[in-house]
């Protein structure tokens, strides 16, 4: 190893799930030496105007890592969900299906949780607990050797590890240089999320409009705020984005309703590109891959971000358990437990979110009618809606120990 | 060790090596010819850890929970067990008949940089040169030797008075010949033919009685059984075919 510095597990990317992981390996093995490097200079993320749905089982897992405590002043519940499905010039848009939020007495299906916030929570919590963050500086290659990972820094400065993570997000560069193939596919859409102010108190209802484009959700924050995620065709939401701002209001009051009253636009508006991208592999002798390095997946159901949670959780307790057996952590047999754990369910996931969206963003009268029936259905069938709470929830599958908010 | 004769050292040496660091990687590759061993090694390591930090008052969520024990491995072949306990912190001497295993061994603790006392021996060697444990482990070693109470006396020579022993084997019973000998080594073969002979076999009876006349007391007997629908191997009381037990020397520590 000679002059290399020798963490035993290297974490390449500082986002949430990156720095999530770090934080809950050195919790429950205080002894491991766990290092993220990230090349955005420190406290870069502090920009990221947006907010993110953390769903039960995740906040669990933040509460057990000692996080939540400081996030949860800020944190809007979601008491509620309606969903609805109409053509954008509706008057009316009758609700098909509502939901209680509550997956146990006073805990809310998810809270509302800005990315700023939750990140520097995340990082702040990490550092405390002895994670040592690298930043400015990024990985640039690495090469697994007999027994350790040789890992090579733009800096020049190199590392050698058991276990390099690749957590550096959607167009992961770990991932395509580890030769891991991706399936993918993009869709004509793209969301536009902004921050809105409104007239009226929103009573943390969050509502979901099926919308001939594509859905357009309302997340209640704290205050008389909410976040938007509105999917409109590509070349409509290029219009929307770089054209005049009164235009953009006009069509969002549009979609929006009047039910919250007067609104008012409270940050940037922003376009993201919508896809679905998922990792063949997950782990490669001495690499994992973890959260949007693993899998993209369309916001519809709100589910990137907790499954990227859900990676951290999955893999974090098969890294503990293999450390404490005496096993090498960046062995494949180890990697392979992860992979098992997580591969199906993103599949699901992503299977799920693109049927709901193909089925969901478009017009056809036979196809609404049959969503709507669906709809109409699962509302009258109260334990087919406490399950769909569940899995919204991130309660449902082959749990692990820290999303059901257990020590490890 | 084979060398043809008139060859330069070197070039044999260099041969015989490179035939060992192939045998380490078979010894350690998880989807090779030992596939079953590693499914089952998470098992057999998570039993030896909890008997051990039970016995001694460790804690098994440590990282090194082995500190300051000394640990033999019996027919330690590659290291799969080896390196784990030495890696909970243990000095660990592990021996092996087989001078080529023991160099495949050697070869793969010095890749992942395990400092194990790796010999090729027997436990009568030992006996013989006067070493003393605090854990004797012998997994899957008891079913392939020709005299058990004679092994068992041999271990028990080797442990530290309120020392651990801990055994893994399988099962002298028509459901053990169905699974671990048709199964495992006609129909799925996991294993080659003829690894296991039915009628070197051990009952769970059988072995307690040898522990006992060797001066040990039986704390825990387990199953160990396989679940296809998970390709996983778990704890159970269902001691028919794999099982494992722990003993404890006589005497205190």
């Amino acid at each position: 190893m000679g002059d290399r510095e020798a963490p035993e597990v290297v974490v390449a990317g500082g986002g949430s799930a990156g720095l999530c992981l770090g934080l809950a390996l050195k919790r429950f093995l205080p002894d491991l030496a766990v290092e993220v490097i990230d090349a955005r200079p420190s406290g870069a993320a502090s920009s990221d105007e947006r907010s993110s749905a953390i769903a039960a089982a995740a906040r669990r897992m933040l509460e057990r890592l000692g996080v939540w405590d400081v996030l949860a002043d800020d944190a809007q519940p979601i008491l509620s969900m309606e969903v609805t499905d109409s053509r954008t010039g509706d008057a009316t848009r009758p609700v098909f299906l509502t939901f209680d939020g509550n997956v146990a007495e006073g805990e809310p299906f998810a809270h509302m949780v800005g990315n700023a916030p939750l990140l520097e929570a995340l990082r702040a919590e990490a550092e405390a607990a002895g994670v040592k963050t690298t930043w400015s500086d990024g990985v640039a290659g690495f090469s697994p050797e007999p027994g350790a990972v040789r890992i090579d820094l733009s800096s020049g400065k190199r590392r050698s590890a058991r276990l390099l993570v690749a957590a550096d997000g959607v167009r992961s560069r770990l991932r395509s240089l580890a030769g891991i193939k991706t399936v993918e596919w993009s869709y004509p859409q793209m969301a536009l999320v902004c921050t809105v102010g409104h007239e009226r108190p929103h009573h943390g209802v969050a509502v979901e409009h099926f919308l001939p484009a594509g859905p357009f959700a309302i997340l209640p924050l704290k205050g008389n705020r909410s976040s938007l995620v509105w999917t409109e065709r590509k070349e409509d939401a290029e219009r929307l984005l770089n054209g005049d701002e009164f235009v953009f209001l006009v069509e969002l009051e549009r979609r929006f309703g009047h039910r919250l009253g007067r609104i008012e636009l409270e940050s940037r508006r922003q376009g993201y590109p919508l896809g679905l991208i998922l990792a063949r592999d997950f782990v490669k002798p001495r690499l994992a891959l973890l959260g949007d390095a693993a899998h993209g997946i369309h916001p519809i159901a709100g589910q990137g971000l907790n499954l990227g949670f859900r990676d951290v959780a999955a893999l974090a307790e098969t890294l503990v358990d293999a450390a404490r057996l005496g096993l090498d952590i960046g062995g494949i047999d180890v990697l392979r437990r992860y992979e098992r754990w997580r591969r199906y369910d993103t599949w699901q996931m992503g299977v799920t979110t693109d049927i709901l969206n193909r089925l969901f963003s478009n017009d056809i009268m036979p196809v609404r009618a049959f969503r709507d029936f669906g709809l109409g259905l699962v509302d009258r069938m109260p334990q087919l809606k406490r399950m769909f709470i569940g899995e919204a929830a991130g309660l449902g599958g082959d749990l692990p120990k820290l999303l059901a908010g257990h020590a490890i | 060790m084979e060398r043809t004769a008139g060859e330069p050292r070197g070039q044999a040496d260099q041969r015989e090596i490179a035939k060992f660091a192939r045998m380490a990687e078979d010894w350690w590759n998880p989807e090779g010819k030992l596939r079953p061993l590693h499914r089952l090694n998470p098992i057999r390591l998570a039993y030896v850890r909890d008997m051990i930090c039970e016995r001694f008052g460790r804690d098994p969520a440590g990282r090194t929970p082995y500190e300051g024990l000394r640990i033999l491995d019996v027919g330690c072949g590659g290291g799969l067990v080896s390196e784990p306990v030495k890696r909970l912190g243990a000095e660990v001497v592990g021996i092996d008949p087989t001078e080529e295993t023991i160099a495949a061994a050697r070869i793969h603790a010095a890749e992942t940089g395990c400092a194990i006392d790796y010999r090729v021996a027997t436990t009568d060697d030992l006996v013989a040169a006067g070493e003393t444990f605090d854990v004797v482990l012998a997994l899957e070693v008891v079913e392939h030797v020709p005299d058990v109470a004679a092994f068992v006396a041999s271990c028990a020579a080797l442990t530290r008075p309120g020392g651990l022993a801990v055994f893994a084997t399988i099962n002298r019973t028509p459901k053990a010949y169905a699974l671990a000998i048709v199964a495992a080594e006609q129909i799925l073969r996991w294993l080659p033919r003829g690894t296991h002979d039915y009628r070197k076999l051990v009952r769970p009876e059988e072995l307690g009685g040898h522990l006992g006349r060797a001066g040990y007391q039986v704390v825990d007997v387990s199953g160990i059984v396989y679940d296809p629908f998970r390709d996983l191997w778990k704890r159970s009381p269902d001691i028919d075919v794999n099982y494992m037990v722990a003993a404890r020397k006589g005497g205190s520590a």
